[in-house]
């Protein structure tokens, strides 16, 4: 064999056990997935196998799930906006920090050692009726009963922020990390305010990063079910609840299976437009 | 009158000092340099005027005006990082008419002064470019006219050349120059090559340890060196122990035990006073070998043994000997090198010797 041959197959070969994995693991559920969607489920027994648009019509017209879909992307799209409002100045910290950047990003870290639901549950040793903020506020006089601050869609919110920060500060500290601030220095040299030379300089060349961390942040987001769960009342489900309830409650799973094939879809959209704009390489510097 | 006066100027980032009560005058329309090896504090003096850090202790002003309360955007600088700093989300033009929004010009005069910069940068053809698109010495005149289009009453250079390659380097070094004599602007350039601050500057200021060893014409501070670290900076330069042995008129005699004696122009030996113990310096330029037997009027001729060769191309630079000293010389070729063994006599003009003070 020439070596230009073998050079032309090495990477192949050292991807190969890799994109293995995910044809097993990921590629060939999907498969089945895609074809339960297109099954019936009867009220007894086994499914109908076959070739029935049943599923797929009521997920695409149902009003109900129209509406959770849109919540689901309203809920997500408020969460991205509140983490980029409030992990834009930490990233812009951390990175301007000298000496303890370090532990700054050890500590921004440090949730992910936590259990995702354990971290989600504590919200309610906190905000719950004998949580820590009631049991402070009735303790000082200020309110007489404890007031509801769970089970509701700010709660979801809260859980959800709490969740996908870290993701946010990550992706735009990674992209400021990379703006050399001399940059900023020409700017105040030439005649700009600090405000000014941010606006003008730092902040455009650390939109992508942003732009990174918002797609995460809204990806992830839309996609949970386990703080809506958790957190939420019964009228703040978002989408992947209704593929939990139909999966897991009614064991139908052709219905579960059409409703997150239709998730995966809008989702799937989004990161198009996103690679078509912005391009992948900003996604995958943010997450190494 | 001077452009930017530094008055007791101190600088400590915590129990270190970087820069320790220093005083300069920067004459207006000169070019001035900052010499010295990296950690002497000359980049910090530059960004003390520049704004970008505040004196611990100390007076900056500027054109008339003290300087340390005025935030860099109010001062009227022009920068050249070392690394250029072009915003690279901006095209050439834009880059270059950033300063002129925050001055009230008008949107025509803004085109009228950027073409006029781009012109005398030579690259009015790349005003549409991104500066990715741009090889490092256009950047670097790119860098250069954003700079100046404001018209600033300094321009600060932090290193601006030392990015180049060796041949662009001294191309950018003469328009540089040429450009900074058009302008007539007070410049502040800071380098840590000798050759770069020998070539470009009115004046020199050689520093080291965060302190200012001599400020000085080039051929002030090349010549008559006011410390053993400018004689050694500045070139290599044999230092000797050796001591007054008479002073008469406008001469000094020194003796350098086991090297020579020597008669030099008390000119040459400016910062010496008084003093009986002193420190020749030859500089390793100065020491012509010649073949063994060779003489010659009204120069020293001292036998000394090749130990070593470095070669060079168009010079070497050769390990010497003589009696207990080891003495460096830096010559051009003539046909071939001297080898390593061979037995050569040392040319010394006495004009060519300058004398310090013992440490």
């Amino acid at each position: 064999m020439s070596i230009e041959r073998r050079e032309a197959r090495q990477p192949w070969i050292l991807l190969s056990p890799a994109l293995g994995a995910v044809a097993l693991l990921l590629f060939v559920p999907l498969m089945f997935i895609v074809v339960y969607s297109f099954w019936l489920r009867s009220a007894t027994g086994a499914d109908t196998v076959g070739f029935h648009l049943d599923n797929w019509q009521k997920a695409l017209s149902d009003p109900f799930y129209r509406y959770i879909l849109l919540n689901t992307l309203k809920i997500a799209a408020i969460t991205t906006l509140l983490c980029a409002l409030l992990g834009y100045p930490a990233a812009y910290f951390i990175a301007r920090s000298k000496g303890n950047k370090m532990i700054l990003l050890l500590l921004l870290m440090l949730p992910f050692w936590i259990s995702y639901i354990i971290r989600t549950m504590s919200w309610i040793n906190i905000l719950g009726a004998s949580g820590a903020v009631n049991t402070a506020l009735m303790s000082l006089g200020v309110i007489s009963s404890p007031i509801q601050m769970l089970y509701n869609e700010a709660a979801v919110i809260l859980g959800l922020i709490h969740f996908l920060l870290p993701f946010m500060v990550l992706n735009v500290y990674v992209s400021l990390e990379g703006i050399d601030t001399n940059l900023e220095d020409a700017a105040t040299s030439l005649g700009a305010t600090r405000w000014q030379s941010f606006l003008q300089v730092t902040l455009p060349l650390s939109l992508p990063g942003l732009a990174a961390g918002g797609l995460l942040c809204f990806v992830l987001g839309a996609g949970t079910y386990i703080t809506p769960l958790v957190l939420g009342g019964p009228r703040d489900a978002m989408f992947a609840n209704l593929v939990f309830e139909a999966i897991i409650t009614q064991l139908n799973w052709p219905l579960g299976s059409a409703l997150s094939l239709l998730l995966l879809a809008v989702l799937g959209a989004l990161v198009a437009i996103y690679n078509r704009y912005l391009g992948m390489a900003q996604l995958a510097k943010g997450l190494g | 009158m001077a452009a930017v006066t530094l008055t007791d100027i101190v600088k400590r980032f915590g129990t270190f000092t970087a820069v320790q009560k220093m005083s300069l005058e920067i004459p207006a329309g000169s070019f001035c340099t900052l010499l010295g090896p990296s950690g002497c504090g000359k980049t910090t003096t530059l960004r003390m005027v520049a704004g970008l850090l505040d004196p611990t202790e100390g007076d900056i002003t500027i054109a008339g005006r003290r300087v340390n309360d005025i935030p860099i955007h109010k001062r009227n600088l022009g920068i050249v990082f070392q690394n250029y700093a072009l915003f690279p989300h901006r095209t050439v033009a834009e880059n270059v008419g950033f300063g002129l929004k925050y001055r009230g010009v008008t949107k025509a005069e803004a085109e009228r002064r950027v073409a006029q910069a781009l012109e005398l940068v030579q690259l009015p053809h790349l005003a549409d470019r991104y500066p990715k698109a741009l090889s490092g010495g256009q950047q670097q005149r790119i860098a250069l006219a954003r700079a100046v289009v404001i018209e600033p009453d300094v321009l600060l250079l932090d290193e601006p050349l030392s990015a180049l390659d060796a041949n662009l380097r001294e191309d950018m070094r003469v328009e540089l120059k040429n450009i900074q004599k058009r302008l007539g602007v007070t410049s502040i350039f800071v380098t840590h090559d000798q050759s770069e601050a020998l070539a470009m500057s009115d004046q020199v200021i050689v520093m080291s340890d965060g302190r200012v060893e001599q400020v000085g014409t080039p051929e002030e501070v090349y010549n008559t060196p006011a410390t053993e670290f400018v004689a050694r900076f500045l070139g290599a330069a044999n230092i000797l122990e050796a001591r007054v042995t008479a002073r008469q008129g406008d001469r000094i005699s020194l003796e350098a035990p086991g090297f020579t004696q020597v008669e030099i122009p008390r000119s040459r030996a400016p910062h010496l006073g008084d003093a009986t113990a002193a420190r020749l310096v030859v500089r390793a330029e100065k020491l012509v070998l010649m073949p063994e037997g060779s003489t010659a009027d009204a120069a020293l001729m001292i036998p000394a043994t090749v130990e070593a060769v470095d070669y060079q191309g168009q010079a070497a630079r050769y390990f010497l000997r003589v009696g207990d000293h080891a003495l460096q010389a830096i010559n051009m070729i003539d046909i071939a090198p001297f080898a390593a063994g061979d037995k050569v006599v040392l040319r010394l003009l006495p004009r060519d010797c300058a004398a310090l003070p013992a440490r």
